[in-house]
This record gives structure tokens, sequence and C-alpha cells, in this order.
């Protein structure tokens, strides 16, 4: 039954391929596409990925949090979102856990990630 | 009017163009039998009569082995009546013919759904009727947080008026949802992708209407 879920979401499966892979940790560079009156544009938005819900369904979102003149900044993205046009994986992150709530807390040194080697 | 029958497969979200999320159920709709066509001079009124789903053979009364059997079928687990299945379809509804889902709607059509909701058990008037129960928490309320408040008034009417809303059982109910969009078509695997959600637990049965 479920089968027959994921044919109806087997449309979006190309966008899915067409994207890193990515984890909770990683930092990542996310181009959304903005539609302002008839004009596209791109705006970036790059940050740590603090986590990644409902995977595996059309309904998949991350949240990617930056620390922007020092006030934290979450967004949360649709992954299969035709807004989103392309992510960029800068730094692989090791982290301990699927989701990084503990992050919210923190800031300066104790906020930083080690990186995957 | 046209209709189909279905059964409900369950939830998901499809992007539009724009990056809005659609949220849609998946129903599983047809192919349907005609099983019985009912005309003006034999019984009153024009109808169709659609059945869907497999039945085993040993859990099916004689007498509905015969009506099947008259259909050409195999035993079937719902049977409704559609009243006055328009007059496109004539050539089609025949005993015995097959409707499928590309038969009956096209991609943008709007529908209504009609199920059974899901039963919630005895419930009380906050969450059955909507009452907003009584104020805050303060104020000497000590457990009447959802109680029902006054049930009528003392010297006249000295009684409970019929019909007065009180807490009981909830769900269960044949619920219609109007002007549902059809969002996709998808003919081969007999689905049927509607925007907005629909009455009922998944694998219940879902009748489709134009």
């Amino acid at each position: 039954m479920a089968d027959l879920i994921k044919l109806v979401e087997q449309e979006f499966a190309t966008v899915r391929q067409s994207l890193p892979s990515f984890k909770p940790g990683d930092t990542v560079n996310v181009h959304v596409k903005i539609k302002e009156g008839n004009k596209e544009r791109i705006q970036q938005f790059q940050g740590t990925v603090i986590q990644r819900k409902n995977p595996g369904t059309n309904g998949e979102t991350f949240t990617v949090r930056k620390v922007s003149n020092g006030v934290g900044v979450e967004r949360i993205f649709p992954l299969v979102s035709p807004t989103i046009d392309k992510i960029e994986v800068m730094k692989q992150g090791k982290v301990r856990r699927a989701k990084l709530y503990y992050m919210k807390g923190r800031h300066g040194k104790a906020a930083r990630i080690k990186e995957k080697v | 009017m046209p209709g189909i029958i279905g059964k409900k497969i369950g939830m998901t979200s499809i992007f539009g163009p724009d990056g809005e999320s659609i949220p849609c159920t998946v129903i599983e709709a047809g192919p349907c039998v005609v099983t019985q066509v009912k005309n003006e001079d034999t019984d009153g009124y024009r109808a169709v009569q659609l059945s869907f789903g497999e039945k085993k053979e040993k859990n099916t009364t004689k007498a509905a082995i015969g009506h099947f059997k008259k259909a050409n079928t195999t035993p079937k687990r719902n049977t409704v009546e559609f009243r006055d299945f328009r007059k496109e379809f004539d050539g089609m509804v025949e005993l015995g013919k097959e409707i499928r889902i590309q038969d009956v709607f096209v991609e943008g059509d709007f529908l209504d759904a009609v199920g059974t909701s899901k039963g919630r058990g005895f419930q009380g008037v906050v969450k059955r009727h909507g009452f907003a129960g009584v104020g805050g928490q303060t104020h000497g309320q000590h457990n009447r947080l959802r109680a029902p408040g006054s049930m009528g008034n003392a010297s006249f009417a000295s009684r409970v008026i019929k019909g007065k809303r009180l807490g009981g059982r909830m769900g269960s109910d044949r619920v219609k949802v109007m002007n549902l969009k059809v969002v996709k078509i998808m003919p081969d695997q007999n689905l049927i992708v509607i925007s907005g959600s629909v009455p009922g637990a998944k694998n219940s049965t879902v009748i489709l209407q134009k």
C-alpha cells in the first residue's frame, strides 16, 4: 500500500537523485529561487544542517542554521521543492546525533562541529 | 451523477510549479463493474449500480452471488447506486461493463468524496460540538474545565429540550467533502490523486462523485 504512494511520489524521485547526499552536521549552501514580480533570482543560504525530517517522502524537509550578525537564523526547506535550485555541500561534520537541537543554545567556540576526515 | 468507488490509500504532498506544496490524498478507484441498470420503466428512476473490490464466494450470500452472476462477474465487496449517471455514459453503462477511473474523471475536475469518518468513541461536548468549556482554570474551577454548563431553564420548560447537544459517540459517520480538485490520474494503476483530505481511515471505502 505504501508502494502505491511511492508510485505517486515517483515523479519527484529524479529531483531527489539530482541532489547531493548530506547529513545533520554538514555545512551546506542552499540556492533558493525567489520570485519578485516577474523576475526570478537566486538567494543563497549557507549554514549547518541541524535536522532532516520525514525522510524518504515528498514531505521531507531539512533545517539549516546559521548565525547572522550575532542572531541565530534557522530556515526550513522542503527537499524536493522546485524552488530549490541546488544544494552544495561545503563541509561534512562529525556528529553523534540525528537532530542537533543542542546547537540552538550555543554560540562562538561551543558551537563548532568537528569536521569529518 | 456519475461517480466511482475506491479505497483510500493514504496522503502525501505534491509540489506545484511555483513550489507550493499541495496536500493530496491517494485513492485506488475502480475498476468498477456495472451490476445493475435501473430505468424509469421498471424501477421508476434512472440509476446505475456499481460494484468494487473482491470478496470470497464463501462469504457471500447466495442471493448476492446470483445478483453478481447476472452481470457475469465475481462477488464484490462494495455496491453503490449512483442516480442519474449522465447521458453521455448511456452507451457505456451496460450490465457487466467495467468502468475505470479515466472514464469518469479528468485531471482538473472537481469532485465530492464520501467516506465514513474515523470513530472517536465517547467524546465530551468540547471535542464533539466545539463548546468552549468553562472559561479559565482559576476562579474556583476545580474539575469542570470541559463541562457543558447549564442544561436549560428552571421554571419554564423545567426539562431539557430535545436535541440538546451533549457528549456521546463521535465519528463513524458518513461525511461528504465537496469540491476537491483532481490533481492527477494514473490510469495504469487505477490511482487518483485528490487535493485535500478525505474522511476515513486508510483502506476504507470512498465514493467519488462528480
